[in-house]
C-alpha cells in the first residue's frame, strides 16, 4: 500500500465510537457563534443585540476573499455580541443567540437546486455563501481552494477520508451513512475544477467505508472517482502526506498543493458542500465524535455549531468529576480546553475527555539522541535540533532547519523516550519568528 | 467547575521511556554476560557486579552531592557498568575495575552534564583509561575454563595466554568455531559472537538500534582486512577479523550508543565506515592487537562534525 516517510503507529482507540450511528443532539438553549471559524479574516457581524434571527440566516458577512459568512444555527434572539471563549484557546468576538426552541428556518432553507445546470462561477458562489470551511480541522475556506489562480493548472482532486487521529470516528460514520452525499459533493467539486479524476484516501481500519463508497460508485455508474486504501499510520490525513501517499508528488517548501496541481478536500467538506450547493443548507451543524474513558454515552453526534462543549458533554453524560483534560480535536493535534464554555465550531471534529491517561507534560528527561523523532518526522526535519535551538532562543537558526515546514503533527513528541515536549518548543519558535517578522514588516513599512 | 489540565499537543505518548530502552539493552547484553561467566568463571561475575554497582553508586552520590535530580533509575549507569565489565579482561583486579567505573561515570558522563551530554562512550573511556594506567593488567589474558573445569570457582590467576588477535600478529589463526562460540582468550563479554548476536538481534527487532552502523562497520572491516592481507593484496581473513576481538560487541553495542554517535542514517553509515577503517589500520599497523575501542572513541569525537554535514534533506524542499 502507498505510504509516506516517517509517521507513527499509536493505538487507534476508535472502538468506543466506530459503530455508533450519527445521532442528533437536542437544541441547546444558547448558541455562541464565533465570527472566526475559519482561517482568514473573521466575518463582519451584521446583527444587533435584540434582533430575532432564523435558522440559516446570515449573521456575519465574509470579509474579503479568504473569509466566510456565518449563519445562525437555529432561530432565536441575539442576546450579545461579545468576546467569548473560542476552542482555539483565546477569546474572540462571537454572536450569542438565545434559542426559541422553534428551530424556524429562513424561507429558502432546504431549497433543492439542480446544480448540474449552474455555471462554475455560480457553484463557487454558492460554496462560499454556504460558509463551507474544511471540516478536517484546519478550516480553510473551501471556495479559495476551488478558485486557483489561472497560471496554476489543477489536474487532480484528492478527497481525504483518512481520519488518522486516534479516537475520532466522525468521518468514518459520515462515509458509511452519507456516502451518497459525499459522492455527489465530489461530483460538484470535479465540475468546479473541470476535472475527471478523483482519488479518495481511506485508512485500512475503515475498510467498510471503502466498500460503501465503491458500491455507491458502482450503483451510480460514476467513473473517475476511485477510493484507495492506505496503511494505518499517523499523520496519513495531513494534506502533504496524503498527496505523497496517493501520488508521490511533494508539496514544495512554503508552497501549497495547488502548486503541484492538486486540490485536497475532506470527506466531511464534500458532504457539506453538497448540502450547501444542492440543498441550500448552509454549514450550521457538523458531526462531532465525543469519546474518552469518562464519557458514559460516547458517540458521533450531529451538533449545531455554537453549542457549548459543556452542553454537549452534559448530553453525553460525561463524568466531569474525574476529568483531567478536555481536548478539542484529536489527541495528537487537538487543543486542551481551559474552559468548557467554548462552542463547537466548523473545525471541531471531536471532543475527547480523559482522566489520568492523557500525558500532562510535567517532567521530562535529557535527550539521549536516539533519533526516533527524526525517523518519525513526516516532513523529514530534525525535530530534536529545532527544539534545542528554540530552547536557546535561536529562532532564526530554527528557520534554517526548516522550522516553517513543520506541520505540528506531534509525531516527534509522541515517540520521544525522554518525553521532551518537542512539538511545543517548535511551535514556540514559530510563534517568536513570525512575531519578529511581523514587527520588522511594520517598522519597515 | 471541574478541574481542567491544559498542555500543548500531543496529548498521548508512546509507551517506551529511557528506562524501558535501557532495560532492553541490559536484557540484550545478558547472553554475552552469561557466556563470559561460563567461559571465565566466577571472577567474571564479580567483575560485572563491581562495575555495575560502582557506576550506579557513583552516579547517585554525585547527583546527591550536587543537588541534581537523581536519575539512576533510568538504568543508563547500570548499562555503562555492564558494558565496561564486558570489555575488561576477566582477571582485572576489582580496584582497577572500580576506578575505571568512576572515570566512566564521573569524568566522562557527569562532568559533561549527565546522560545525553557526554561526547564519548563512558564505558570505552573507562577501558581506555585503564589501558593507559595499568597496561599490564589489561593485556594479561585468562584462557577460557568452562563450567566443568575445577578452575571455574577460582578467583586467583588462571592460566594465561594470548588472544586470537595477538596470535594472528604472529601468523597463527584460531579456529572460527571457537571464535564464534567464544571459547578463546579475551575480555569477559566479547569472545562469544553467538551470544552477542542474539542480543543484537533483540535490539534490532525492538528498534533500539539501526542496521546502518553495524552493517557499515562490519562491512568495512571485512573488506579492508581482506584487501590488506599479510601475503599481499586480497589475501586477508575477513571472517577471522569479524569474529575476533571486540568487533561484534563494539559494532552492535558501542558504535550504536545513541548519545555519542550520529543522529541520521547517513551519518551512522559514515560513522561505521570511519570506525571500520580505523579498526583495521590499528589492528594491522598499530601497536595494539585490537582497534575497536579507539576507533569508536575517535569517531565519537567527529560525531558533531558528521551530524553537521548530514542534516537531512527536507521532504518539501522542492525539486
Amino acid at each position: 500500500m502507498p505510504s509516506f516517510p516517517g509517521g507513527i503507529h499509536p493505538d487507534d482507540c476508535k472502538g468506543q465510537t466506530r459503530d455508533r450511528k450519527i445521532e442528533k443532539i437536542p437544541l441547546p438553549d444558547k448558541l455562541i457563534i464565533p465570527l472566526s471559524q475559519h482561517i482568514g479574516n473573521p466575518a463582519k457581524c451584521k446583527v444587533k443585540v435584540g434582533e430575532t434571527v432564523l435558522k440559516g440566516q446570515v449573521i456575519g458577512d465574509a470579509d474579503g476573499f479568504v473569509s466566510l459568512p456565518v449563519h445562525a444555527s437555529s432561530s432565536g434572539e441575539v442576546t450579545a455580541v461579545e468576546n467569548s471563549p473560542h476552542p482555539q484557546g483565546k477569546r474572540s468576538p462571537a454572536i450569542v443567540i438565545k434559542t426559541d426552541g422553534r428551530d424556524q428556518a429562513v424561507k429558502e432553507f432546504g431549497l433543492q437546486r439542480n446544480w448540474e445546470q449552474l455555471s462554475v462561477h455560480e457553484l463557487i458562489q454558492f460554496v462560499k455563501e454556504a460558509g463551507i470551511a474544511g471540516l478536517g480541522g484546519a478550516a480553510f475556506p473551501a471556495h479559495v481552494k476551488l478558485s486557483p489562480p489561472p497560471e496554476k493548472k489543477i489536474d487532480l482532486l484528492l478527497i481525504n477520508g483518512a481520519e488518522c487521529e486516534p479516537f475520532l470516528t466522525a468521518d468514518h460514520r459520515l462515509m458509511l451513512e452519507q456516502s451518497e452525499e459525499i459522492l455527489q459533493g465530489i461530483r460538484i467539486l470535479l465540475t468546479i475544477l473541470g476535472l475527471e479524476n478523483c482519488l479518495i484516501g481511506i485508512e485500512e481500519n475503515k475498510r467498510e467505508c471503502y466498500e460503501a463508497l465503491v458500491s455507491g460508485i458502482r450503483i451510480k455508474g460514476l467513473s473517475g472517482i476511485k477510493p484507495v486504501l492506505l496503511p494505518v499510520k499517523y499523520p496519513q490525513g495531513s494534506e502533504s502526506q496524503l498527496i505523497y501517499s496517493l501520488t508521490g508528488r511533494e508539496v514544495p517548501s512554503g508552497g501549497l498543493p495547488l502548486d503541484i496541481g492538486i486540490v485536497v478536500q475532506n470527506v466531511g467538506t464534500a458532504a457539506a458542500l453538497f448540502h450547501g450547493v444542492a440543498r441550500n443548507i448552509p454549514l450550521i451543524s457538523r458531526v462531532v465524535t465525543v469519546t474518552g474513558a469518562a464519557v458514559r454515552k460516547p458517540g458521533n453526534y450531529l451538533v449545531p455549531l455554537g453549542t457549548q462543549i459543556s452542553r454537549l458533554l452534559e448530553f453525553c453524560e460525561a463524568d466531569l468529576g474525574r476529568t483531567g483534560k478536555v481536548i478539542c480535536g484529536g489527541p495528537l493535534m487537538g487543543i486542551s480546553q481551559p474552559t468548557l464554555d467554548a462552542p463547537v465550531i466548523k473545525g471541531t471534529c471531536g471532543i475527547l475527555l480523559q482522566g489520568s491517561n492523557f500525558s500532562a507534560d510535567t517532567e521530562w528527561g535529557n535527550c539521549i539522541r536516539c533519533g526516533r523523532c527524526i525517523r518519525s518526522c513526516p516532513t523529514l526535519l530534525l525535530p530534536v535540533t529545532i527544539a534545542a535551538l528554540s530552547r536557546k532562543d535561536r529562532f532564526t537558526e530554527c528557520r534554517e532547519y526548516g522550522l516553517l515546514d513543520c506541520k505540528e503533527c506531534g509525531c516527534c513528541s509522541f515517540v520521544c523516550p525522554a518525553k521532551i515536549p518537542l512539538t511545543h518548543y517548535i511551535k514556540l519558535a514559530k510563534y517568536h519568528l513570525l512575531k519578529e517578522q511581523h514587527q520588522q514588516n511594520k517598522s519597515g513599512a | 467547575m471541574p478541574k481542567l489540565t491544559i498542555s500543548s499537543a500531543p496529548h498521548i505518548r508512546a509507551e517506551h521511556s529511557i528506562q524501558s530502552i535501557m532495560l532492553d539493552v541490559l536484557f540484550a547484553l545478558l547472553p554475552a554476560a552469561l557466556a563470559g561467566i561460563y567461559f571465565f568463571g566466577l571472577k567474571s561475575l564479580l567483575l560485572i557486579a563491581t562495575c555495575v554497582i560502582t557506576c550506579v553508586a557513583v552516579e547517585w552520590l554525585y547527583q546527591n552531592a550536587c543537588g541534581f535530580r537523581i536519575t539512576v533509575s533510568d538504568l543508563s549507569a547500570a548499562v555503562t557498568g555492564l558494558l565496561l565489565a564486558l570489555v575488561l579482561p576477566p582477571q582485572t583486579p576489582w580496584w582497577a575495575a572500580g576506578t575505571g567505573s568512576i572515570v566512566a561515570i564521573l569524568v566522562t558522563k557527569q562532568f559533561f552534564g549527565g546522560l545525553g551530554h557526554n561526547i564519548f562512550n563512558p564505558a570505552l573511556i573507562g577501558r581506555a583509561f585503564l589501558m593507559a594506567s595499568w597496561p599490564a593488567y589489561m593485556t594479561t589474558w585468562a584462557q577460557p575454563a568452562g563450567l566443568y573445569s575445577h578452575d571455574w570457582l577460582s578467583l586467583t590467576d588462571a592460566v594465561t595466554g594470548a588472544t586470537p588477535l595477538a596470535l594472528a600478529k604472529t601468523g597463527q589463526y584460531t579456529s572460527q568455531i571457537d571464535l564464534f562460540l567464544g571459547s578463546v582468550g579475551g575480555c569477559v563479554g566479547e569472545t562469544s559472537a553467538l551470544a552477542l548476536l542474539l542480543g543484537a538481534c533483540y535490539l534490532l527487532l525492538r528498534g533500539h538500534i539501526g542496521w546502518q552502523t553495524p552493517a557499515s562497520y562490519l562491512g568495512t572491516v571485512a573488506l579492508l582486512s581482506w584487501v590488506l592481507g599479510e601475503n599481499g593484496f586480497f589475501t586477508g581473513h575477513p571472517m577471522f577479523h569479524l569474529l575476533a576481538g571486540g568487533l561484534i560487541l563494539g559494532a552492535f553495542f558501542m558504535a550504536t550508543d545513541p548519545v555519542t554517535t550520529p543522529l541520521t542514517g547517513k551519518g551512522k553509515i559514515i560513522f561505521g565506515l570511519g570506525a571500520g577503517i580505523l579498526t583495521v589500520v590499528i589492528r594491522k599497523y598499530g601497536g595494539y592487537p585490537e582497534g575497536v575501542c579507539y576507533s569508536i572513541l575517535l569517531m565519537n569525537a567527529v560525531t558533531p562534525l558528521i551530524d553537521r554535514f548530514t542534516a537531512k534533506r527536507r521532504l518539501e524542499a522542492g525539486k
